[in-house]
């Protein structure tokens, strides 16, 4: 069977498909700056730390033939990001956002200049979780071949929203985040809380990248991450700051960039590049409709963003 | 002597001692060598103005801050104590007067929260069933799974007490722990903690400058005035006028300008269902009707977080109504500068420096905020006459006793008394005003000041000016009102005349009942 003749279902499916595929970056940043936002402190630094993770990932496991060693890597240029990142704003009197914008170009420089020797060569990809040996059509097999990383980010998304209700570490960053004040009278340094979510929320930001360059598209190029560690940022918003809300926002916004494609697939290819931009569309539109001047966000961190 | 190592945490609360604790940052001093000694089961006052170092003190006991010299006695044996935490371990706990729950966590999650010795991994199950446990024999009661930012601030308070003997605490400090309530309820849980010292569990330092509180509660004071030891005694020996001498260094000066004879005029405010919303999108303001006359101070008593301060920021333009409408001299008025400067609107809000201030302009500048851009400030329509601007903030800064290094120093730079002082001279300096808007414009100052403020607030109302008075500090409100109006939940839901009014029937409708 091919598309043509899968018809409306190849859409269907096709979008399916991109939302978990393409969702997965969108998925692992939100839930970086979740974290990140939930103590405090905005990062839009991410875009940055998505390219230098994905450049990690793909220059270790070409390097040493282990796409999981490159994912590892990932991490870590993810996490040393963050710490840069963390490091400016819990200096007194830098704001969040300033930093972040240095840190996104810093990041994608970065990202590019060490990348270069890494553009023709190819690594070893991660290899997918098939879970489509039920039926005999290919779509649906090549559909139901799921990153391993996608596994990974749904795992973490429940097991943060866990964190932020029962543990004491995950307490303590959502006190810093609502009410560092409140926090400092308990005893909580705000900016050890702080710094330790940035660059736990930036490794996670680093590991998404690790998707792009090892599974889909699955090369390293400088275009990989066409601003989705941005988009992110806008997801967490959408979610409300609920990591699993995050898993949900990021299958729509994966499925977004996926219904371009689709269409084309079954033959439709009019507005095709408009197409491609709903996620962006769909960015602007979320920003509009969580914005209000007559009242704050619920969910919203109290302390988000304000200088300390 | 062999100092034993501190014991587990105490049983029972123990004696504390303050040996000539002196605290300097940089050159300025705090606390000069003050000495306080607070037995075990003992209601202990620590009175004085602000500014005269009350916090920084209890600050020192909490490890905060670190005393440049002195020693702390705890059962008669030096400590250090350089954290909140070591505090703990000597069962000592502090009630700020800033609310310290965090807004978006459930009073369960607050108080498990407090603990420093929760687990890395929090059992729910276990907490709840130990919160509850604790709760049966707690002295008032919250719903456990409400989340913080939706207590009013009466239950807010209480929460923390709760917080402190949930953590066991027997030395407990409270900073202006009533300033939040009704007098009802200040009474019912000052009572409470009087108990729980009376039955030897605890003992209590607080910090106060309301002396009815003194006289009902505790039996011992230490008196503190520009960082020095100024006097201490047993409540039982002493009048409310020997401490307050012992606070302002001298008798108290009481320059009261005594109200004219009602000369009420025609209505000059008038607030007709006026609906607005919280900044969460929830009705804080429902269906608020009144009408302010010429000559006349109407009064609005309410529990902080019952609507007044969006009330007032409606008034004040910082806020949209969702309905409703606000007429001044029967005219539409929707709070914009030229409207307000047509009928002469003037506005003492809260937190001045937030509401009423731009905190990196010089005091000369925002002095001007009300007039800049007219004759003789602005020439030809156009051009600042920053010299005008300059001998306005000379004389009004002489004028309202500012202290300011210069006119050109950053409004932000001045203490809050000050900062109050500056935007009270730009809202009454020109006494041309037809109407006033005060929210709790005596927030944090010292008597003189306060004393001052309610002059000229009088002085304005015998003018004919109509002033709608907005404040938690109900005895200023029976003292500057002709007509009190009480808030609960968004609603006017009481009037009264001051001359005629039983506090605890306003304490009743404050507290929603």
């Amino acid at each position: 069977m091919t598309s043509e003749s899968m018809g409306w279902w190849g859409v269907l499916l096709g979008v399916s498909a991109g939302a978990v595929r393409g969702g997965t970056p969108f998925l692992l940043v939100s839930l970086g700056e979740c974290l990140t936002e939930k103590s405090g402190k905005i990062n839009l630094g991410l875009e940055g730390t998505l390219l230098m993770g994905a450049m990690s990932a793909y220059a270790f496991s070409y390097k040493t033939g282990s796409p999981w060693i490159g994912v590892i890597a990932a991490g870590i240029a993810g996490a040393l990001m963050g710490a840069v990142h963390a490091f400016l704003v819990t200096r007194p009197k830098v704001n969040d956002i300033a930093a972040g914008i240095a840190m996104l170009i810093f990041g994608s420089g970065l990202a590019f200049f060490l990348g270069k020797p890494y553009i023709q060569p190819s690594a070893p990809q991660l290899s997918p979780i098939s879970l489509g040996g039920w039926s005999d059509t290919a779509q649906i097999q090549a559909a139901l071949k799921i990153s391993p990383i996608f596994f990974l980010g749904a795992g973490i998304a429940f097991a943060m929203n866990w964190f932020f209700r029962s543990t004491r570490a995950g307490m303590h960053v959502r006190a810093v985040g609502d009410s560092p004040a409140a926090a400092r009278a308990l005893g909580i340094s705000v900016e050890r809380t702080r710094i330790l979510s940035i660059v736990a929320g930036s490794a996670l930001a680093g590991v998404g990248g690790a998707h792009l360059s090892l599974f889909y598209p699955g090369a390293w190029t400088e275009a990989i991450s066409s601003g989705q560690g941005l988009m992110a940022v806008a997801l967490v918003i959408f979610s409300r700051w609920n990591p699993v809300h995050c898993l949900y926002a990021s299958l729509v916004f994966g499925g977004a960039q996926a219904v371009g494609p689709a269409l084309q697939a079954v033959g439709v290819s009019t507005g095709y590049y408009l197409w491609n931009a709903s996620p962006y569309i769909l960015t602007l539109l979320v920003m509009v409709a969580t914005c209000s001047p007559k009242r704050t966000l619920v969910g919203a961190p109290g302390a988000l963003g304000a200088s300390s | 002597m062999l100092i034993p190592p501190p014991p587990a945490r105490p049983e029972k609360p123990l004696p504390l001692e303050l040996v000539k604790i002196t605290k300097r940052f940089g050159s300025f001093v705090a606390n000069n060598e003050i000495s306080l000694s607070v037995p075990p089961g003992t209601f202990h006052a620590l009175l004085g103005e602000n500014g005269a170092g009350k916090s920084t003190l209890v600050k020192c006991i909490m490890g905060f801050h670190q005393a440049s010299e002195g020693d702390i006695l705890i059962g008669g044996h030096s400590r250090s104590i350089k954290s909140p935490y070591d505090a703990y371990q000597f069962g000592i706990g502090m009630v700020y007067q800033h609310f310290t729950l965090v807004p978006a966590m459930t009073v369960a999650e607050n108080l498990v929260l407090s603990r420093p010795d929760i687990p890395r991994v929090i059992d729910w199950k276990m907490e709840m069933a130990r919160l509850r446990k604790f709760m049966e024999t707690a002295p008032f009661q919250v719903d456990l799974l409400t989340p913080a930012s939706q207590l009013a601030a009466g239950e807010k308070q209480k929460v923390e007490i709760l917080k402190q003997l949930y953590l066991d605490t027997k030395f407990l400090i409270l900073d202006e722990p009533t300033s939040v309530l009704t007098p009802v309820e200040a009474d019912e849980v000052l009572g409470l903690i009087r108990k729980k010292v009376e039955s030897g569990l605890l003992s209590v330092l607080l910090i106060t400058h309301k002396f009815r509180e003194v006289f009902g509660f505790c039996d011992e004071i230490t008196v503190l005035r520009r960082g020095q030891f100024a006097g201490r005694g047993l409540v039982r020996d002493m009048t409310a006028d020997q401490m307050a001498e012992m606070m302002m260094g001298g008798p108290r000066e009481s320059k009261t300008v005594s109200k004219s004879s009602s000369n009420r005029g025609k209505a000059a405010l008038n607030l007709k269902d006026l609906w607005a919303d919280k900044d969460s999108g929830v009705p804080a303001v429902e269906g608020v009707s009144l009408t302010v006359h010429e000559g006349e101070v109407v009064g609005i008593a309410g529990v902080s977080g019952n609507g007044q301060r969006e009330l007032v920021e409606v008034l004040a333009g910082q806020r949209t109504s969702t309905s409703g409408e606000v007429n001044i001299h029967g005219q539409p008025y929707r709070a914009t500068r030229e409207e307000a400067f047509a009928h002469k609107v003037f506005l003492l809000p809260e937190e001045p420096l937030r509401n009423g201030c731009v905190p990196q302009m010089s005091v000369a500048e925002n002095m001007a905020l009300r007039s800049f851009d007219r004759a003789p400030m602005t020439r030809a329509k156009c051009f600042i006459n920053r010299k005008a601007i300059r001998q306005n903030a000379v004389e009004m800064i002489s004028r309202y006793s500012v202290k300011t290094r210069s006119p050109e120093t950053p409004i932000g730079d001045l203490s809050g008394g000050n900062v109050q002082r500056a935007v009270l001279a730009r809202e009454l300096g020109s006494g041309s005003e037809n109407i006033l808007v005060a929210a709790n414009p005596c927030f944090g100052l010292d008597f003189a000041a306060v004393a001052s403020i309610h002059a000229k607030i009088t002085e304005a109302r015998n003018r004919g000016v109509a002033v709608l008075l907005v404040s938690e500090d109900l005895d200023e409100l029976l003292a500057l009102s002709d007509r009190l109006l009480v808030i609960s939940h968004g609603k006017l839901v009481y009037e009264t005349i001051p001359a005629e009014a039983d506090i605890k029937t306003i304490g009743h409708h404050m507290a929603g009942h």
